[in-house]
């Protein structure tokens, strides 16, 4: 019995005196596909940014594939994690951003790369042609030397999405990944994760892409007000929901 | 990687041949008759200008043609290339360490940082330089050893040390750091904080993110006013006269102090200061190129348009 890719229990996060996340349990299994989807203001991105530590959860512990994130247990108490070691974490994690975030000095290829160059040291003749292979599988060899500037946002996402999965991690985040996009756009990105899903990857997706959710999803999350409302398998809980806080959000996005 | 951008800078230019086969389309524009008199006066001025100067008794040209590459002239330029060069260089390192201790978050490496732009940007720097020649009135003597009163290992005297060249080099230099670290903090600003959080996602170290993500881009904000400070330092040596500097300032004077051909040496210089200006132009575009990489719109225009529009008289035909 292997413990499962992610545990959350009780996280809090807050901004000030803003409470964002007030006491988040998550369990989530390997290989799942996981989409968050709610309101906005409703802490799903926080949540997802608490995951790899680019938040600090005030409170509550996360673990990932049995590792507790961001901080270490000595004497009963908790310290942050020494900067070497949650580097390793965030290597292992890999994260999509709305609005893509690649590298505008560096061409397409380049931004696969540099992961791998920069952090796990890889030489460069192999780095190239294991960036080349990752732009292939999300279909865009023909678009290596370009800069992002001259690539389409679609183009954009599945670069960062090839990025990421040059660490070869264990687990990826997708924070709104079609949301900065135009509508023709959406579908050569959901398709690319389509496949990612496919190959048995662990993804945690925050989205309102519902017609994503219910092809692809294996478990729906709903948030509002910084807590979990609603969970379960994504057609069961679209059709039928229980709480009526996610009735009323559903009517609109549906 | 520079073949691309290069194609996209050519394929700003529209094709010559595209705009014949528009010949229907042609949009022919009004005459303006005020800006042709007023490129008229314009030119009537400077064609003034021009002669009143070559042919003015006065201004001894065959006296500026004789020192122009006199030999203690080049000394001195030679001086003034040094200190530009290595004022700008600590001047540069100075201002990005100055900045990253602004974005620090320890309070006191920011409070001194904030300090050191305060006092140097804020007292005049003739001055500083004044200040910098004349340090051996404060601190007679300059040692290595244990501070507040320990022991010395190994002590200087400082007016043996800090001579006229040392004292300019530290002036320029700790002042351009003061003016650098706000180019540089603007810089940094003005890259997307998206980038540190992408970079950081992958696993990268704080010091990665700086040197491999952060300050390439933030390069492009940095390089045209560090430019212009480069060609304003170039000017701003001549300031080390008054400490005996020995640039090239220094030397036009102490000749046209023996020879009392003041218009000449001054014009002298002055051509040697153009000359080293336009060079350092022409370096500053190819460096703004170097780092626009991957920014389409920001390469701004060819070499040879940038002259071109500084040299015609009037604007296209717009």
């Amino acid at each position: 019995m292997t413990a499962p890719m992610v545990r959350c229990r009780q996280v809090r996060k807050s901004f000030g005196r803003l409470e964002v996340l007030r006491g988040i349990d998550l369990v989530i299994e390997r290989g799942q596909v996981v989409c968050v989807v709610g309101p906005s203001g409703s802490g799903k991105s926080t949540l997802l940014r608490c995951l790899n530590h680019l938040e600090e959860p005030q409170a509550g512990r996360i673990h990932v594939d049995g590792e507790l994130i961001g901080y270490e247990e000595r004497g009963g108490r908790l310290r942050p994690l020494p900067d070497a070691r949650l580097r390793r974490q965030r290597e292992s994690i890999g994260m999509v951003f709305q609005r893509f975030h690649l590298f505008p000095h560096r061409t397409a290829l380049g931004n696969v790369m540099e992961g791998l160059v920069a952090v796990q040291g890889v030489r460069v003749p192999d780095a190239r042609k294991r960036a080349g292979e990752l732009l292939d599988r999300v279909g865009l060899a023909d678009r290596a030397h370009h800069y992002p500037a001259q690539l389409s946002g679609g183009q954009q996402q599945r670069v960062a999405i090839a990025r990421s999965l040059a660490m070869s991690p264990k687990l990826m985040l997708f924070d709104e990944p079609t949301s900065a996009l135009d509508p023709e756009l959406v579908g050569e990105v959901l398709e690319v994760m389509k496949d990612l899903a496919a190959s048995g990857m662990t993804m945690i997706v925050v989205t309102h892409e519902m017609g994503f959710a219910r092809e692809v999803g294996d478990h729906l999350v709903f948030m509002d007000d910084g807590l979990i409302i609603e969970e379960g398998p994504p057609r069961k809980v679209l059709a039928a929901p229980t709480h009526e806080r996610t009735r009323a959000f559903l009517s609109k996005v549906l | 990687m520079d073949r691309t951008a290069d194609e996209r800078v050519r394929a700003a230019d529209p094709a010559p041949a595209e705009l014949d086969t528009a010949q229907a389309n042609r949009i022919s524009h009004p005459v303006r008759p005020g800006r042709w008199l007023a490129a008229g006066v314009v030119a009537l001025v400077l064609v003034w200008l021009g002669w009143s100067i070559a042919v003015n008794p006065n201004l001894h040209w065959d006296i500026v043609v004789d020192y122009q590459f006199d030999r203690v002239i080049l000394e001195g330029l030679w001086v003034t290339i040094q200190l530009t060069v290595a004022s700008m260089l600590i001047g540069v390192v100075l201002g990005v360490v100055v900045a990253l201790m602004q974005t620090s978050a320890s309070r006191i490496l920011r409070t001194g940082a904030t300090a050191y732009v305060w006092f140097f940007r804020g007292t005049p720097l003739l001055v500083q330089l004044i200040f910098w020649f004349n340090i051996a009135l404060i601190f007679p003597e300059i040692g290595l050893g244990v501070p507040f009163g320990g022991p010395k290992l190994m002590t200087w005297e400082t007016n043996a040390l800090v001579t006229g060249f040392v004292a300019a080099l530290l002036g320029l230099s700790i002042n351009e750091g003061a003016y650098m670290s706000e180019i540089v903090r603007a810089g940094l600003r003005a890259v997307d904080p998206g980038q540190q959080e992408a970079a950081a996602a992958l696993g990268m170290s704080r010091a990665k993110i700086m040197r491999r993500v952060v300050l390439p881009q933030a390069m492009r904000i940095i390089v045209p006013p560090t430019g212009n400070q480069f060609i304003s330092m170039l000017k701003t040596t001549s300031l080390v006269s008054v400490i005996a500097g020995a640039d090239l300032l220094t030397v036009a004077q102490r000749l046209y102090l023996t020879n009392f051909e003041v218009i000449a040496l001054l014009i002298v210089a002055s051509i040697w200061y153009l000359v080293l200006t336009t060079v350092a132009s022409v370096g500053q575009y190819f460096l703004e190129r170097r780092f626009s990489r991957g920014f389409g719109t920001t390469v701004p225009g060819t070499l040879r348009g940038r002259i071109g529009r500084n040299l015609r008289f009037t604007g296209s035909a717009r």
